[in-house]
């Protein structure tokens, strides 16, 4: 059995050096172009592959994921923030559940 | 250059202190199911906050709740959150282009240990120089909702209905919907990266040996093919400060 507290301090060190390191270090624009531009594709690749499925299977039916999946994108394509797109997300699943 | 007061940084940390109240309401509703997950991963409501005020990251500690929960190595957890942050490297960079050389070391370590996507798009949305004390009011606000969401989704995980748990464990998805879409609608490529991530992902669940490693592991090797391909077919021209 693995201690919690370890799993928490490895988490939050990790966070920390990579937050912390590259503004105290970097003081000039990174030179590599793949480099950049890998960095700048990460964020993107990760959140998306973490996205989906899953966002299916954590609903009771696939359908009502499906459907929050849908919802969320179209609300944040139309401009919709962290906390309304979430919110959406969440009732859509609490009401198709409900019905199905 | 302007010269900083003592009544001028008060004024700015109150800015963003106030900034940061929408901010921190959007953290703790997000953080409640991150909670549920951490409860899954045997965390009790003490570490759950700690892991999240100490690590301020939605998709990383997602991403850890779940390794914890499958009793991965320290090793595999260094790694997963690693790359699950590794997006915080990028805003750092940026960060970093947009102080003033004079900026103290503890300065930038102050301000760099707060950077998650919100407070980084905030921060960096105001023109000029970066003032650290615009970005701590930001944190000021936020960051506490944040770690007490974590918590009392692991204390209220039991007493809420499962339909409801179920409902609001959805709601993180929904967060990183609306980190990613607004990228993809200025931008053709990144939209086409997203879709691609999609099916991949979707694929490797099938494929008989990517889905037998586990899930920290599988985002891991997914981001770094896939983001490797997109900066080498689409190198971007300039990183773009804002998000």
């Amino acid at each position: 059995m693995k201690n919690n507290y370890i799993y928490i301090a490895v988490m939050a060190g990790v966070s920390f050096l990579i937050r912390v390191l590259p503004l105290t270090v970097i003081r000039k624009q990174i030179k590599s172009r793949f480099l950049r531009s890998f960095l700048f594709y990460v964020p993107y690749v990760t959140l998306a592959v973490m996205t989906f499925p899953a966002i299916i299977t954590a609903s009771a039916h696939p359908v009502s994921g499906a459907v929050a999946l849908v919802a969320g994108i179209i609300l944040a394509w139309l401009g919709g923030g962290l906390f309304p797109v979430a919110i959406l997300c969440s009732v859509t699943v609490f009401v198709i559940d409900a019905l199905l | 250059m302007q010269e900083i007061t003592r009544s001028d940084n008060r004024h700015v940390f109150a800015q963003g202190a106030r900034d940061g109240i929408p901010i921190g309401l959007g953290y703790f509703a997000v953080a409640f199911s991150l909670g549920i997950s951490a409860k899954a991963a045997g965390l009790d409501p003490l570490q759950a906050f700690l892991a999240s005020l100490l690590t301020i990251a939605s998709a990383g500690e997602y991403a850890a709740f779940t390794l914890i929960a499958a009793g991965a190595s320290y090793l595999e957890m260094a790694a997963v959150i690693f790359i699950t942050n590794c997006r915080y490297i990028l805003m750092s960079c940026a960060m970093s282009q947009r102080l003033d050389p004079a900026t103290s070391t503890g300065h930038r370590v102050g301000m760099g240990a707060f950077i998650t996507d919100e407070i980084f798009g905030a921060s960096i949305s105001r023109e000029g120089y970066l003032v650290p004390a615009y970005t701590y009011g930001l944190a000021s606000t936020s960051v506490l909702p944040w770690a007490l969401g974590t918590m009392f989704g692991v204390i209220a995980g039991n007493i809420l209905p499962s339909s409801v748990v179920t409902a609001l464990s959805v709601s993180i998805f929904g967060m990183f919907i609306a980190i990613i879409v607004p990228p993809s609608k200025k931008d053709p490529v990144v939209l086409f990266t997203v879709l691609i991530s999609f099916l991949l992902s979707w694929l490797s669940g099938k494929l008989p040996l990517l889905s037998s490693v586990s899930e920290g592991t599988r985002i891991m090797i997914l981001t770094v093919i896939i983001a490797s391909a997109a900066a080498a077919l689409f190198p971007v021209k300039e990183v773009a400060d804002e998000e």
